[in-house]
């Protein structure tokens, strides 16, 4: 039986009817056609899926659709402010900070949790907070150097 | 005739430039999400999903294929098997040994059998549990020893010789022989195999297909439907990583979706999940290596002999090639006058190993390195001391094993200047100090090299095209036959074609590669990528520019010699057009402005039955520095500091280069320690996902990382702008992890000998060396 949820996605009310067992990447993936959300190990081990809902990141690959009901949900598709990215995109964009870009936008709403909750990381705690995303591209030392950049430019942001 | 605003322009550079750090061409659609990968684009009416029914035994007969209640399952519209392939059931890309579908008999836990189609993924995934299979089993041959005593081969066992190694080791003071096990890797690309066939008009399809190798999957594609090349087109703008896995394999997942398609008229997908993808493709080559060296009181080699064994899984797929690679690269950097290596390629009941990132040759590598740790264990002398005095010369010394005549090397310079850069002997010092005063934690570091061949050793393969047009407006249509993984290949060549047509890349459209473009272009593997590609866009924009400047010369009265391109402009005498203005007023003068450009590397021939020759056009060289901590009582390490000195040539794009060259180094130290295949005694594999086969992880990283690529060295050979290929050689700078970890073992001994360490060095294996190093029992 289908049951109704509600929810704000990237900033948009949402009602839809959702299959019980629907896990939550599918309905965004298949409904809402939410591509940047990938799927690479479908078991809560890779970090691509990671979306944000309540300003957490989850790995969207083992949550329920229903679960998200009442709930506000922003994917990588409702980060950026209209044509403007961003600055964790911007930092990943040009920080070498992604090869083939599959893990990209899961590392972005990881990273996003981070800086939303401590300004200013070191080193070590981006290297440990950013443990769930595998890449398998890269040395990661772009990925970290994409998090400090960003953090120092939304430190800019709100100074001025 | 020009803007004022252009005449400013006129002195900007242009953006993009060949040698310019530009970011990746889709970095701003991988940061926002809009990327497309095969499994994102728009999904056709009607589509079905596929799931595979797949062989749960190593080896056996199927007596009894029911398939009815996967049939009535909810959802399911077709099922196919081997007997429902109207044309060759074979994706083999060399030998036909590769069933796309099993028929009546399965060589591997995880081989398919039956394809389902359903509405939807779960219905097809629920659906292919149903299948009730009654198997006979035959007898397995699931390890490397086994298989080498049974003589049970993929191919014919190969040896390459030079003088007599027999004789020298005998003569030689000192000898040393050994066995060492090196493991396996899953290429483990973010992107799983996939996918997407379309029917179109009179039997013909499209495919959208995650690959390398467009060409081959069109080709199989074809084949396996019994229809014509070009009847079918392969499409793909961009993988989620391949690292070799994306090679030969993504045509058996082509195929099954084509089938689906053909048969049921419907656009069909198949997308396979972590766990089928990991237990039914194939992976690195794991190998047994036994050696036996000798050599004199210097550590200069003397003779040598090397006996690889490699697992190649139920088929040859590839492993010609690659285990040729092992072969020739079992000398790295170092001259083996005598020298005698012989390869058997085993057939196993396990999957199907394939092409990986070095393709044999970090193999060939690992067992020279090995050996030179021991040599020098055995002499008591630093490693670097040895690798040194056995590096090939420049002008003697400098004939490989299969007669191709060094004629680049730069190893040396390379080494001297890591070492200085690096402070390797200072380090090594204080570490022996730490070491002496700390018990349960020892450190070790190694330097070790890197010399790579740079081309397709079956020389047929360096060939490329590309297609480029030039629209009124001056912006341009590019089109080769290389692929995007994520090396940022697409960028390297728009790069190419921005410097030659002097326009800004902003004006130049990367576009998918596609079949029906450039046709029968090899994959985009062996590091070859932007040599070929970048080459064959170079004569396509070099076509046009000369009819461009034939049209120019003729039409404002000037000489030819004096029509420039210079920054999106172009100076015809003292008249000065826009590059835009130029392409509009040829197109009125009706000059075509859409050219091919093709090109095969120069200079290589290569006698496969003699193993000589020249397989490649140049080498790549690089070394690196790996500095670790071992937990002598957990068997833990950490890699506290790289340093890394790597010879791009003259780079096209030093930003993508670091990047190729951080990648390439990790993924190497993930082979070499943490990524561990296992397979239990049923055959089946059962590190199958990322929760039991460990990637390294961000917090797996040396927190002190140094790269530097080598200044000032342009390659010798005229390759394009001079560059180096830069994807394959990185990789196998991480052995210098491995040797450092055995370093740090050796230190619990007191470096009075070598310890056995096994490959991937992990905890277990750390502890079982440490263990017998003090002499304990396993
Ligand atoms: S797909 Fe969700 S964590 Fe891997
Ligand atoms: S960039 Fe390819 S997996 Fe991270």
């Amino acid at each position: 039986m289908a049951q109704e949820i509600e929810f704000n996605l990237n900033g948009e009310q949402i009602t839809c009817a959702v299959e019980p067992p629907t896990l939550l990447v599918d309905l965004l993936r298949d409904r809402f056609g939410l591509a940047g959300i990938h799927v690479a190990c479908e078991t809560s081990r890779c970090g691509s899926c990671v979306i944000h809902i309540d300003g957490r990141s989850v790995k969207s690959c083992i949550i329920l659709a229903v679960e998200v009901d009442g709930c506000s949900v922003m994917t990588i598709e409702g980060l950026a402010d209209g044509e403007r990215l961003h600055p964790l995109q911007t930092a990943f964009g040009d920080c070498g900070g992604r090869q083939c870009g599959f893990c990209t936008p899961g590392m972005v709403m990881s990273a996003l949790d981070l800086l939303q909750h401590n300004r200013d990381p070191d080193e070590s705690e981006i290297r440990e907070w950013m443990e769930g995303n595998i890449c398998h591209c890269m040395g990661y030392h772009n990925i970290v150097g994409a998090v400090q950049a960003a953090a120092s430019e939304l430190q800019a942001d709100t100074e001025v | 005739m020009t803007m004022g605003a252009d005449k400013n322009r006129r002195d900007v550079p242009i953006r993009g430039a060949v040698g310019s750090a530009l970011p990746h061409d889709s970095a701003h659609l991988h940061v926002s999400g809009a990327a497309l990968y095969t499994d994102d684009i728009a999904e056709p009416r009607n589509l079905l999903h596929i799931a595979l029914g797949m062989s749960t035994r190593p080896h056996a007969r199927i007596h009894n294929l029911d398939l009815s209640k996967v049939l009535a399952a909810a959802g399911v519209v077709e099922v196919l098997t081997a007997e429902d392939i109207p044309g060759k059931n074979d994706f083999g890309p060399v030998i036909a040994d590769d069933p796309i579908l099993a028929p009546g008999l399965v060589q591997f836990v995880g081989q398919p059998m039956f394809a389902v189609a359903a509405d939807t993924v779960e219905q097809a995934r629920r659906a292919a549990r149903l299948a009730v299979i009654e198997y006979e089993d035959l007898d397995a041959i699931l390890d490397l020893d086994e298989a080498v005593a049974a003589k049970s081969f993929v191919l014919p066992s190969e040896k390459l010789q030079r003088g007599d190694s027999g004789a020298a080791i005998s003569a030689a003071t000192h000898s040393v022989s050994g066995r060492v096990r090196l493991g396996g890797q899953d290429q483990f690309y973010l992107e799983g195999q996939i996918a997407m066939a379309v029917p179109r008009e009179g039997g013909d399809l499209y495919v959208y297909s995650s690959t390398q190798h467009p060409g081959e999957v069109q080709h199989t594609v074809a084949a396996a439907l019994g229809k014509q090349n070009k009847d079918v087109i392969v499409e793909c703008r961009r993988m989620g990583g391949a690292f070799g896995g994306k090679e030969s394999q993504p045509a058996q997942i082509a195929c099954i979706a084509a089938l689906v398609a053909a048969r049921t008229g419907r656009a069909a997908k198949l997308r396979l999940d972590r766990d089928a993808d990991m237990i039914m493709t194939g992976k690195r080559h794991d190998f047994v290596i036994d050696y036996n060296v000798g050599f004199n009181d210097e550590g200069e080699i003397e003779g040598c002999e090397f006996t690889f064994a490699s697992r190649c899984g139920m088929s040859a797929d590839l492993s010609g090639a690659i285990n040729d690679r092992t072969m020739f690269h079992s000398d790295n950097a170092y001259y083996l006058k005598n020298i005698t290596i012989v390869s058997h390629r085993c057939k196993t009941n396990t999957v199907s190993n394939t092409a990986f990132r070095g393709f044999g040759g970090p193999q060939g590598m690992f067992a020279i390195e090995y050996v030179i740790d021991d040599i020098a264990a055995c002499l008591g002398k630093d490693p670097l001391d040895v690798r040194r005095r056995n590096f090939y010369g420049t002008t003697d010394r400098n004939v490989t094993p299969y007669q191709q005549t060094i004629e680049d090397n730069i190893i040396g310079e390379i080494v001297d200047q890591l070492e200085r850069t690096a402070d390797y002997r200072k380090r090594r010092a204080e570490l022996q100090n730490y070491n002496e005063n700390s018990r349960w934690l020892k450190r070790g570091i190694a330097l070790t090299p890197v010399k790579f061949g740079i081309s397709f050793t079956a020389t047929h393969l360096n060939q490329a095209g590309a297609l480029l047009h030039v629209y009124t407006d001056g912006t341009v249509h590019l089109n080769h036959g290389g692929t995007e993984m994520g090396q940022g290949l697409f960028t390297k060549v728009a790069q190419v074609v921005a410097e030659e047509l002097q326009i800004d890349i902003d004006r130049i459209k990367i576009t998918a590669s596609d079949t029906s473009k450039v046709p029968n272009a090899s994959a985009t593997a062996a590091s070859s990528g932007s040599d070929l590609n970048g080459k064959a866009a170079q004569v396509a924009a070099r076509t046009i520019k000369e009819r461009l400047i034939v049209f120019a010369a003729e039409h404002y009265g000037v000489r030819r010699d004096e029509v420039r391109f210079v920054n999106n402009h172009v100076y015809v005498g003292a008249t000065e057009l826009t590059f835009a203005e130029l392409a509009h007023q040829a197109w009125f003068a009706r000059i075509s402005l859409s050219a091919t450009g093709f090109y095969r590397t120069p200079k290589i021939n290569y006698n496969r039955a003699t193993f000589s020759g020249r397989p490649f056009y140049y080498f790549a060289y690089g070394a690196a520095v790996s500095e670790v901590v071992v937990d002598v009582l957990t068997g833990e390490h950490r890699l506290l500091r790289v340093d890394v000195l790597h010879d791009c040539g003259q780079s096209l794009n030093p930003a993508l280069d670091l990047g190729q060259i951080e990648g390439g180094f990790i993924q190497g130290a993930g082979w070499l320690t943490s990524e561990e295949l296992c397979w239990n005694t049923d055959g089946a594999l059962t590190t199958h996902a990322p929760s039991t086969y460990k990637i390294p992880a961000c917090s797996d990283l040396p927190v002190d990382f140094r790269i530097a690529m080598l200044e000032s060295h342009a390659n010798r050979e005229d390759t394009i702008y001079r560059s180096k290929a830069v994807g394959e050689p990185p990789l196998m700078l991480a052995i210098s992890v491995f040797h450092a970890i055995r370093d740090a073992v050796a230190s619990v001994g007191d470096h009075k000998s070598s310890p056995l360490l096994q490959a991937p060095a992990t905890p277990e294996a750390i502890l079982r060396a440490i263990t017998r190093m003090q002499g304990g029992d396993l």
